[in-house]
């Protein structure tokens, strides 16, 4: 009884340690408008302009350029990437698309969103929106999940009249992702995160050697360790309450007090 | 477990620098090796057409002169800029003799500012439109040294020295494998040059741009020079081979190499036991291709087993198609363990309708990481903890049940002891 007692207190005083931490620990897409959002896009995987979530990169270039950028995401991570094409006064219809690869350079789908949408001739601008799959810490190595590491975001015309290519258009972007948590936590982690490169990169760490690198970008507070998730809330609750509801079992077969028949002496 | 490597990296470069701070205080300037010069020719077409007055009511050469004067204000230190023209000394009428016409105006290396606009002041509209030869005069220009390469040609009209087609050029220019892009800029241009340009854009993976306006020209040339001071990681060309036996081993990095229609390429890594092999590939399309393609990048044993594999498929216009890979190779209790050479194919799907060359072959991009540690998992929730209401209601009668079990174990148990 008095165990049950102890260990209960125990429970209790764990799971509201517990409680606000989880609160703090939750990573969220924080926005850093610091005025330094890039004014330039790259035109292939290998100069793609890195930004930042939260951030508004802007571009401008000619309709025809395939520009690319490359944001970091992380596990539990919902990424939403979100483009708007600024077209010149006359055009004939066009079609735009954005794709998005992740770190092994693979095609990504979009959950929902308009990635291709036809600009009707002479449309001023044309929005698009793709809202990937939640990045999970781990998956088979024959899976195509969403897994940490670098996303990189392609904008592009994919249709369009032939006096119309080379115009100058530009281009907005903007990447935030929504934090899905616990329900997107699965158990491993990868080693290094889908960073391209990253081999290159820690060799090169050792040579103190100033070099480029395809991708240097990580999010604000480093890619998580993967061993955190609100699932230790909700179990170490799960216990305390499953504890509780032990002991309420226990004493309603006790009823209240001692037994009267019992008599005193014993 | 990343968190806990960067940590004790940090340790290690912290007592690194203490020990190198104590030792040698003199010299505490680390020797870093300087990002290579980006190289950048600007390749003017000064042909008889550039007179016409179309641009903003002046003359298409004042706006390439006032555009170039900007640019050269506005060029970063470290880049290297050179400027060559075509069509700009030969006035006569012999075909052969105006499509050799093209000069080095301004020498590539470390820019002064006043004599390269003196150069460009004196250039006049003069001949023929040699684009073909200039950009192989261009290409050679640019030899040499291990940074980003960029060639940005102005022209208004289409070459006009046929058979030699600057498109060919371009593409055989960027099958060396020296990662030169060329983009070209069109002023007022016609259907067929627009065509023609584009066509040189994307065969480097450059970019085309047609321009009406005087600022439209310098705001997107001098973009184009700052984009080639972007450090950018320059490939390493590399040749596969057909089967694996032949096939070159390669390290992290990042390769490039060309692939003819319906061919296979071949490449070998070797992963020892507890590393992760990492490989994407993408190939571009630098020519016409009909609207259906694909690539396949499969990891093969050396017995030809396959591991793993990377595929995609896509239709409509595209500069790449690329798709990548992971092998975790397990860790191994034996110590003797060696490393597994894994073979890489790589196989596209691309076709082409005829009358298009095939050789040399598409561009093809190769990215190669053999990473530490392989991932590994047991449970498909995190620590196999749960979570949600359903977690906990199970709990909680579970609880119930097992203290209701307990009271009336202990009940009967203590009526037991009473009857005895």
């Amino acid at each position: 009884m008095r165990i049950t007692r102890v260990l209960s207190t125990a429970l209790l005083a764990l799971g509201l340690a517990a409680g606000p931490a989880a609160a703090d620990s939750s990573p969220s897409p924080s926005a850093t408008d610091d005025g330094k959002a890039p004014t330039r896009a790259g035109t292939s995987f290998r100069t793609a302009t890195e930004i930042e979530q939260g951030q508004q990169a802007t571009a401008s270039g000619s309709t025809g350029d395939y520009l690319y950028w490359s944001f970091p995401a992380d596990a539990g991570q919902r990424p939403t990437v979100k483009a708007t094409v600024k077209l010149p006064a006359t055009h004939g219809t066009q079609n735009w698309q954005i794709d998005v690869y992740d770190g092994l350079r693979r095609r990504q789908s979009c959950q929902y969103g308009a990635a291709t949408r036809t600009a009707a001739e002479g449309a001023s601008s044309v929005e698009l929106a793709c809202v990937l799959r939640t990045v999970r810490a781990w998956s088979e190595p024959w899976a195509n999940d969403p897994l940490p590491g670098t996303y990189y975001v392609r904008l592009t015309v994919v249709d369009l009249g032939a006096s119309d290519l080379g115009q100058p258009v530009s281009a907005e972007v903007r990447v935030d992702s929504k934090d899905i948590g616990g329900a997107a936590a699965v158990d491993g982690s990868l080693a290094e995160p889908l960073v391209p490169g990253v081999a290159v990169k820690s060799q090169a760490k050792e040579d103190d050697a100033k070099t480029a690198v395809l991708s240097s970008l990580e999010p604000d507070d480093g890619w998580s360790s993967g061993w955190w998730s609100d699932r230790w809330v909700w179990t170490a609750i799960g216990g305390m309450l499953a504890a509780l509801a032990g002991i309420g079992g226990y004493a309603l077969t006790r009823g209240s007090g001692r037994p009267s028949r019992v008599p005193s002496n014993v | 477990m990343i968190r806990r490597q960067r940590l004790a990296a940090g340790v290690c470069a912290l007592l690194a620098a203490l020990t190198a701070g104590l030792a040698v205080p003199s010299t505490a300037v680390a020797d870093e090796t300087e990002q290579p010069a980006p190289k950048v020719e600007l390749v003017l077409d000064v042909s008889g057409s550039m007179r016409a007055r179309d641009i903003d009511g002046g003359s298409r050469m004042a706006a390439a002169k006032q555009a170039f004067n900007e640019v050269l204000d506005a060029t970063p230190e470290e880049v290297q800029l050179g400027i060559r023209t075509l069509g700009a000394n030969y006035r006569g009428n012999d075909r052969i003799t105006g499509c050799k016409d093209t000069a080095q105006l301004y020498p590539v290396g470390p820019l002064n500012r006043t004599e390269a606009k003196t150069a460009v002041a004196t250039l006049a509209p003069t001949g023929w439109t040699p684009i073909g030869p200039a950009l192989q005069k261009a290409a050679a220009d640019l030899d040499g040294g291990d940074g980003t390469r960029r060639i940005v040609l102005i022209s208004d009209g289409e070459d006009t020295c046929q058979p030699l087609d600057p498109c060919e050029v371009a593409r055989e220019i960027a099958a060396k494998g020296i990662g030169l892009t060329i983009d070209t800029l069109g002023l007022v241009p016609d259907a067929k040059t627009r065509d023609q340009l584009s066509c040189i854009a994307d065969a480097t993976g450059g970019t085309y741009t047609d321009v009406r306006h005087k600022e439209e020209l310098s705001d997107r040339v001098g973009e184009l020079v700052d984009r080639a001071a972007d450090p950018v990681v320059t490939p390493v060309a590399t040749e596969g081979a057909a089967e694996c036996a032949k096939a070159p081993s390669l390290k992290s990095g990042l390769y490039t190499d060309r692939e003819e229609f319906g061919r296979q390429r071949w490449y070998k890594v070797d992963v020892d036991p507890g590393q992760e092999l990492r490989a994407s590939v993408s190939v571009a399309d630098d020519r016409a291709v009909n609207p259906d393609y694909g690539v396949l990048l499969r990891a093969v044993t050396v017995h030809g087993r396959e591991i793993v594999r990377g595929e995609a498929a896509g239709t409509g216009r595209t500069d790449v198609i690329s798709t990548g890979l992971r092998y975790p190779k397990p860790e191994s209790d034996d110590d003797t363990a060696t490393a597994e050479t894994v073979c890489l194919q790589v196989t596209n799907s691309f076709s082409a309708a005829a009358g298009v060359k095939t050789s040399p072959g598409l561009p093809l991009e190769l990215t190669v990481d053999v990473v530490d540690g392989p991932s590994k998992a047991g449970d498909v929730a995190s620590f196999g903890l749960g979570r949600g209401w359903w977690l906990l209601g199970a709990l909680v009668l579970a609880g119930f049940l097992a203290g209701l079990l307990w009271g009336w174990l202990s009940r009967w148990r203590v009526a037991v002891w009473r009857t005895n």
